[in-house]
């Protein structure tokens, strides 16, 4: 938690209108993204949002399905807040905080119902594709939701299918094949701080806010997940602002996702 | 027949292509990025800072703790999962040992600092990798240090002395048609640059003891190029300049002649710039 005055200078600064670092209230740090960086993985992202800095890789396999859903693959989104990318983390298994974001971000994806799930299946009962989607902050200045949402989601657009042989996964080896997902889920997290609501809080902010609201969006305009968070609470009018600003900056932010769709293997990434 | 020429092209005692840069993580005290072919390390300083649990504390001295991680999708098989392992233990240990020697830990009692290295993308040699950027985040961090330690892989594949293999000369055998010799030695090392001590050693494979001793006389002789490009990237961060040797070799091969290098270690590659690949020959294919 952040301490007393720096919270209330947050809330001074926004009474006049002015975030902690400049920005408007409704204003994202600059976003950055970049696919295919990763050579070992089926698809890959780097995106940088200000100082909060993530990679997601994806990785497939081929395995049985489950037995409620025999001829539907399966996508599974995985967060670890690594230790290197912030002094508040810890090594270990993961906490409940770490668990929260990547559930939030894998419901974000999976409600939003735009990956064609019984494409992925090879045989059913027998083998489906399984996809796996790691999200890894390198540094975390904030706004992990948002940001590492963008990152799966453009690793998933930007990833093709590995070479099967002999039934066996050639990962040397790559299709033309792209994942079936027909929709961009945008995850947008609206922060209350002093009955002020902001976008994309930077550390210091996201510690002092009494309640998020992460709505994710698809390029419908429908909503497809929802959360609530922190232990302030909401009113009815207070969601709508909210939902209003989320689907607003969701097109902002779908927009800069499909123009990074250019791979960029053997790049640096620094 | 022998190795006669390398499956990337390079000279037999030629790096990989080499980037680092200081100063890539803002929260971390000291941190960097270092990538040899295509193999990538990040790593990041935090402290010197209490240490908890409390009991584990010593008012004599401090104490360095290394984690060592391959993120899920670094692996050039299946995905890695996530969460240590018997591998990633024993390489943070080992790589823990290669780097205190270099730190004066007594000035930081009841204190620890922490390394935690994270590989987005491997092709053997992590561990080494992982050490060289471990070593440029402790001296950007502030640390008081007496040397920085640079790492390489050297060995052999079919009876061929090699510097810095890549995942496919880790595994020769089942990448080229024919090969003499079955054997591949994998030898990682770690070394203080200015007083050619060896810190960290390791081998796998088969190899006789000529061959193990002209792999590490190439070790040596590689060892300083990689250094120059960690006192490069920290130059740039601290200074804006770009310093004096990018290129690996230039200005360096006498400290490495210094270091007892026997006219055995010198350089068959063109060696430009930049082009060292010092991996040590973690295998990446471990999940």
């Amino acid at each position: 938690m952040v301490d007393i005055e720096t919270k209330k200078h947050i809330i001074e600064c926004l009474t006049k209108g002015v975030r902690y670092d400049g920005r408007s209230m409704t204003e994202f740090r600059p976003i950055e993204v970049r696919t295919g960086l990763i050579e070992t993985a089926e698809g890959s992202a780097q995106v940088k949002c200000g100082n909060t800095e993530v990679i997601a890789g994806v990785k497939m396999t081929m395995e049985k399905p489950y037995p409620d859903t025999p001829n539907e693959g399966i996508l599974m989104v995985g967060a670890e807040l690594l230790p290197l990318s912030n002094p508040r983390y810890e090594s270990g298994p993961p906490d409940a905080y770490a668990i929260e974001v990547a559930r939030v971000i894998d419901r974000g994806i999976r409600e939003s119902k735009s990956l064609d799930n019984k494409r992925l299946c090879i045989q059913a009962g027998e083998k489906v594709w399984t996809i796996n989607v790691d999200i890894c902050p390198i540094n975390d200045d904030g706004n992990l939701f948002d940001v590492g949402s963008m990152a799966a989601v453009a690793a998933i657009l930007s990833a093709t299918f590995p070479a099967v042989e002999n039934d066996k996964i050639n990962y040397k080896k790559r299709t033309a094949e792209k994942i079936p997902l027909a929709k961009i889920p945008i995850a947008v997290t609206v922060s209350k701080i002093g009955g002020f609501f902001i976008v994309d809080p930077q550390e210091s902010e996201e510690q002092s806010c009494d309640t998020r609201l992460t709505v994710t969006t698809t390029d419908d305009g429908n909503l497809c997940a929802l959360q609530k968070g922190g232990y302030g609470t909401l009113t009815i009018p207070d969601i709508d602002k909210m939902l209003t600003l989320a689907l607003a900056k969701a097109t902002e932010i779908r927009k800069l996702i499909k123009d990074s769709l250019v791979p960029r293997t053997g790049e640096s990434y620094e | 027949m022998v190795y006669n020429k390398r499956v990337d092209g390079r000279g037999f005692d030629e790096l990989r292509p080499i980037e680092a840069k200081a100063g890539v993580i803002p929260k971390a005290d000291g941190s960097a990025y270092f990538k040899m072919g295509k193999t990538v390390a990040y790593a990041a300083v935090y402290g010197p800072r209490e240490l908890f649990p409390k009991f584990m504390q010593d008012p004599k001295k401090g104490i360095l703790r290394v984690n060592y991680n391959m993120m899920p999708f670094s692996g050039a098989g299946e995905r890695v999962r996530p969460g240590p392992s018997r591998r990633s233990k024993e390489i943070s240990m080992v790589s823990e040992k290669a780097l205190s020697t270099v730190l004066n830990l007594d000035d930081y009692p009841n204190a620890v600092v922490d390394v935690f290295i994270e590989l987005p993308q491997t092709d053997a040699g992590s561990r080494c990798c992982g050490i060289n950027a471990a070593a440029i985040a402790l001296a950007d961090a502030g640390l008081a240090m007496r040397d920085l330690v640079s790492a390489v892989a050297v060995g052999q594949a079919d009876n061929r002395v090699i510097v810095d293999l890549n995942y496919e000369e880790e595994h020769l055998p089942e990448f080229v048609d024919h090969v003499d010799s079955e054997h591949v030695a994998d030898i990682p090392v770690a070394m203080v640059p200015s007083t050619g001590e060896i810190t960290l050693l390791q081998m796998d494979g088969i190899v006789n003891r000529e061959a193990l001793m002209e792999a590490l006389h190439k070790a040596a002789a590689a060892i300083p190029q990689i250094s120059a490009i960690q006192r490069n990237a920290l130059k740039q961060k601290f200074h804006g300049e770009t310093g004096e040797g990018l290129n690996g070799n230039n200005g360096h091969n006498g400290q490495s002649a210094g270091n007892g290098n026997s006219g055995a270690t010198t350089q068959t590659a063109p060696a430009d710039n930049e082009s060292d690949s010092t991996d040590t020959g973690a295998d990446l294919t471990q999940g």
